[in-house]
């Protein structure tokens, strides 16, 4: 349900506006408390939204740039069958975009804004997607690790408590775990083909998994934004929380695909009741984070280049519908291609 | 079996052309379309090398010169008006095909059922986009218009016969060439005027003649697959 709407509170307050801002925080912090979704025409703290503005902006240009390294392999896929798969799951990635971004518009932030900030350099994507693809297994292996990851990471996000965030990641979820399942199954057929291709599978996991360790962010006390987050329930679990609850899930996994895992550190811990792990490189990651990875150029590169030379395509689509309006002169700002939703 | 390996490979061939868009297209509802009907025609094409035989062998381990597709789908992808242009022309083709072989008993009859929804959808598309680029601004204006001329000459090859796919052609292309000019006007541009069919007969494509880009495409097709054979994948 919806806290109190802003308007609503206000009516009738005779109060002086330090009151009314009380007023809507209680209002706001109550629902919160109380695991309602915040709606957008809910009144909400302006770290709030920004915050949120931040981690969906952030989201989003990771399921964009997050299809290149992947793109690199439709054109070589090695079957008709998994041809079909790797460019369906591709598109869902866009299809994830196009959530993210329409659920961030809910906040008053235009795809255009947030996708010039991207070009900028401004807005981060996750730091998973600059590293290569540099074998087929490596299809394999982002589906199983990185979508893998993404979802451990994500399926808290579901009971997030913006609304249309949460809304936006059920469906998101659902379709990364056909991605997870499929890369596992891509990961399974090689590690029980020939011995080249069983070398390709171990390689790729050697090269993704640690990165993919990576994906939960810094540990729980370097980490900026996490105790607000939590706190407003944008975020539930802390980031070694779930680093650890995925590594438990792929322990047994990799045992299944015959492949190992390349930290000789894994063991069962018994007392815990879960898996201890080696120590993270965080040096790599702040590397990879300041534009050090070895594809960050080569990413946003492309995105720029294919927003560029887009431009006259989508100057067309505008032009078209404001001389083809019904309402002259109000159309016109976005382009907006009406076949994108089969 | 002509028939099934000439349809199946310009399915295939234009689905490949068109995955080359991923991650490149001009707007994100746009990767959303190329792919849906890149996914569309791979699965026609599985469906039609089926009948010829193991859809892997055919697709990876024949040479150039055994692919049977139209040279119209093989030509590389050039701008968002050039890959329009090549869309028109191409489903204006398939969807009133697929509606005559739909309507028919031959033995695609059921395939044609099934897939002429996807193709009327890639045939609004395009139509679509013409529209737009052609009535849009200036510049989308000259580049449509260079898309349109440049592969105006692939056309003829379309209404060449294929043995097994019995109808007739030559209202086929009639039909054709109403409906590309309508949506062609309708976009402030120009129906080309040269020749439909290239120096080479037309026919080239059916026949396993290609255009240069075509063996580089494949190449990059094959390579994975050809690179372990016998492997499972
Ligand atoms: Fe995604
Ligand atoms: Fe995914």
């Amino acid at each position: 349900m919806a806290a109190v709407t802003a308007d609503q509170t206000t009516q009738g307050t005779a109060g002086t506006a330090e009151e009314a801002e009380a007023a809507h925080l209680a209002t706001f912090d109550a629902a919160v408390a109380a695991d309602d979704r915040i709606e957008p025409r809910d009144w909400m703290p302006e770290a709030y939204r920004a915050s949120l503005v931040r981690q969906m902006a952030q989201h989003a240009h990771s399921e964009i740039i997050g299809m290149q390294p992947e793109a690199n392999w439709i054109s070589r896929a090695p079957s008709l069958r998994r041809k079909a798969i790797l460019m369906a799951k591709v598109q869902d990635e866009a299809g994830h975009g196009l959530y993210l971004y329409s659920a961030a518009e809910t906040l008053g932030t235009s795809r255009e804004e947030l996708l010039d900030k991207l070009h900028a350099g401004r807005q981060r994507y996750s730091s998973i997607f600059n590293y290569p693809t540099l074998t087929w297994a490596d299809v394999g292996a982002i589906g199983w690790l990185v979508d893998g990851a993404a979802i451990t990471n994500q399926v808290p996000l579901c009971r997030c408590s913006y609304g249309p965030y949460a809304r936006a990641m059920v469906r998101i979820c659902k379709e990364e775990s056909f991605h997870q399942r499929q890369g596992y199954e891509l990961l399974l057929a090689l590690s029980h083909g020939t011995p080249a291709q069983h070398e390709m599978a171990q390689d790729a996991v050697n090269r993704w998994w640690w990165p993919s360790l990576m994906m939960f962010g810094p540990p729980d006390d370097a980490s900026a934004h996490s105790a607000q987050s939590m706190a407003w329930k944008i975020k539930r679990h802390s980031n070694d929380e779930l680093r650890r609850r995925f590594v438990d899930i792929c322990v047994p996994q990799a045992q299944v695909l015959g492949l190992s895992l390349p930290d000789p550190d894994i063991r069962w811990n018994e007392k815990l009741g879960q898996h201890d792990y080696g120590a993270i490189d965080w040096t790599e990651f702040q590397e990879v984070l300041k534009g050090n990875g070895p594809c960050n150029e080569q990413r946003l590169t492309q995105r720029r280049k294919a927003h560029e030379e887009g431009a006259w395509v989508r100057d067309a689509a505008a032009a078209y519908a404001d001389k083809h309006s019904a309402r002259p002169g109000t159309a016109g700002a976005a382009a907006q291609p009406v076949e994108a939703t089969a | 079996m002509t028939a099934a390996l000439a349809l199946g490979d310009d399915a295939l061939v234009l689905s490949h052309r068109l995955g080359e868009w991923a991650g490149h297209a001009p707007v994100l509802e746009e990767e959303v379309a190329l792919a849906n009907i890149a996914l569309d025609l791979l699965g026609q094409a599985r469906m039609l090398l089926s009948f010829v035989g193991d859809e892997d062998q055919l697709a990876y381990l024949r040479e150039e010169r055994a692919f049977r597709n139209v040279q119209l789908v093989e030509q590389p992808n050039g701008d968002f008006a050039h890959t329009m242009a090549r869309q028109l022309y191409f489903s204006v083709y398939q969807h009133l095909l697929y509606e005559e072989l739909a309507a028919g008993e031959g033995e695609f009859a059921d395939l044609a059922a099934k897939a002429v929804k996807e193709v009327a959808y890639h045939r609004d598309h395009a139509e679509q986009w013409v529209l737009r680029l052609g009535d849009g601004t200036a510049e989308s204006h000259e580049r449509m218009q260079l898309g349109l001329d440049a592969l105006w000459r692939f056309t003829g090859e379309l209404f060449e016969p294929v043995g097994g796919v019995d109808i007739d052609r030559s209202a086929l292309s009639d039909r054709w060439l109403a409906a590309v000019t309508s949506v062609v006007e309708r976009a402030t541009l120009t129906v080309p005027s040269g020749p439909q069919s290239g120096a080479w007969a037309a026919g080239a494509g059916r026949q396993g003649l290609h255009t240069e880009p075509f063996g580089r495409m494949l190449a990059e097709m094959q390579h994975l697959h050809r690179s372990h054979p016998g492997a499972s994948w």
